[in-house]
């Protein structure tokens, strides 16, 4: 567990930066945190760290979006409506996996029984600041 | 005599079959030529989904299975014809949830095949923007377009039936996004834009001032991301603060910041691409304030504005049916290779 202070947008964005350089295929990287605790806006930072440049948005409405023009490519879930972590399975979940992308998933705690074990994990939390961040980061 | 010319006309018909199953509706339609809808069955799923706050993809798919044989008993019905009599089959091929649009695709293929009648795949939000076609039958392009729903906010300026340029989109939330994450966090539940809009009209709009995001000075961009988060802190504020929270008031000041911005760059888009016309479309079309307030800016700018009715809102098969027609007349024929793309791109 590694705990870290973001006092702003870009922080987070030298955050994400630096996470996407060590991105290899098949990494998971797991965003949990509540609603406005900035997932979206650090999905964003590591697209760009991979070399995205095309805008990254929300997948809350159609649960996942795909960005192939990086150096890795990138899957971007919310799963936060999903309910039974069999449901992931309907849209090829293990495919995306076990491809040879980066899948970044927003409210990853709602299907953790099905993630593998060798993941990064991102708690996004407030800090004290208006607009200050606290990260707690776990894994490879 | 009058009676051998009415049938020979209903023969001459031209008979569209559109399926619309990209998120929680199966919606089946029959129309006859390019506006004229014979039958429009939407099996609406919300009741389901309410339970869960959103919709829930693998529920949505079960459903659209087990509706949509139901449904096109039901369009063909009401139409008064037979599933031979139709000349055309048109069919949402995304943007939406996968396991949703496939159903939908499975059955307009299925269809097509066994009566070897042409296919065509449709942008939803292209059925979005066509649903006005069908509400007003003098409406003809160009005009500009604003697509407000809950996966989509897009200014679109429509150049011809088949032809337009994306002039703004999100770059975050969709505007119906954050009415019902928003709704969430107030407690609403779902689906957000009619409980935002309801609870809204007892609150005061100018309670709190909610930043408005306008991004970079000529951008027909939207950021609804911010607004989210500024709800939260402010609900958070004030429960530091142990002040109490006007519900109301939160979502009338919150809608009145989303509203006023979009309300301001379709105005502007509209004016820098001269054209004499705006047009709404999507579920948060149906917002109370959204059409107030564009009614408002459009009689002070001499802009012409049309919406269709909330039927015609939501999602719905008989939009799609309209837009495929329209790439029919233009040369626009798809086949069996027709995919569902979750995120297919105006």
């Amino acid at each position: 567990m590694n705990k870290q202070l973001i006092q702003n947008e870009y922080e987070t964005e030298k955050f994400g930066i630096a996470l996407a350089s060590k991105l290899k295929p098949g990494d998971v990287v797991c965003l949990v945190g509540d609603l406005g605790t900035g997932k979206t806006t650090l999905t964003k930072a590591i697209a760009k760290g991979l070399g995205v440049e095309e805008t990254v948005t929300s997948p809350t409405f159609t649960l996942v979006q795909e960005y192939l023009e990086g150096r890795l490519p990138l899957y971007h879930f919310d799963v936060y409506r999903i309910l039974d972590s069999s449901e992931m399975f309907e849209i090829g979940f293990d495919d995306y996996l076990y491809g040879q992308g980066v899948c970044v998933i927003e409210w990853a705690d709602q299907i953790m029984d099905i993630l593998p074990e060798d993941k990064i994990v991102i708690k996004l939390d407030y800090g004290k600041e208006e607009g200050s961040r606290i990260y707690d980061y776990a894994g490879n | 005599m009058e009676r051998i010319e009415e049938e020979m006309m209903s023969e001459n018909k031209f008979l569209t079959l559109a399926i619309e199953t990209s998120c929680d509706e199966t919606s089946i339609a029959v129309l006859s030529g390019d506006r004229e809808v014979l039958s429009n069955i939407i099996s609406s799923q919300i009741e389901i989904h309410k339970a869960y706050g959103g919709v829930v993809p693998e529920i949505a798919s079960r459903h659209h299975l087990d509706n949509i044989n139901l449904v096109l008993e039901e369009a063909l019905g009401e139409a008064k014809i037979k599933l031979k009599d139709v000349d055309l089959i048109g069919v949402t091929s995304g943007p939406g949830l996968v396991g949703a649009l496939l159903i939908g695709l499975a059955t307009a293929k299925a269809i097509a095949y066994a009566s070897r009648k042409p296919l065509i795949g449709v942008h939803h939000i292209m059925g979005h923007i066509c649903a006005n076609y069908i509400a007003h039958k003098e409406l003809e392009p160009p005009f500009l377009a604003v697509v407000v729903s809950g996966g989509h906010t897009n200014i679109v300026d429509v150049t011809g039936y088949n032809t337009y340029q994306v002039l703004g989109r999100t770059r975050d939330d969709a505007a119906g996004e954050a009415f019902d994450k928003v709704a969430r966090v107030l407690g609403l539940g779902y689906p957000g834009g009619p409980k935002i809009d309801e609870l809204a009209k007892s609150g005061n709009p100018q309670a709190i001032a909610f930043k408005r995001v306008y991004l970079e000075k000529d951008s027909y961009d939207f950021s609804f991301s911010g607004i989210k988060t500024g709800v939260l802190n402010y609900l958070n504020t004030q429960k530091l603060l142990g002040e109490p929270i006007q519900r109301a008031d939160v979502a009338a000041s919150f809608q009145l910041a989303v509203v006023e911005v979009i309300v301001n760059k379709a105005i502007k888009a509209a004016q820098e691409m001269k054209r004499d016309k705006i047009v709404l479309a999507g579920g948060v079309a149906a917002n109370s304030l959204l059409r107030r307030l564009f009614e408002e800016a459009c009689e002070k700018a001499d802009l012409k504005l049309y919406y269709p009715p909330p039927i015609l809102c939501t999602d719905n098969a008989a939009m799609i049916g309209c837009a495929a027609h329209y790439r029919y007349q233009a040369g626009f024929v798809d086949d069996m290779s027709l995919d569902a793309y979750p995120n297919l791109k105006l």
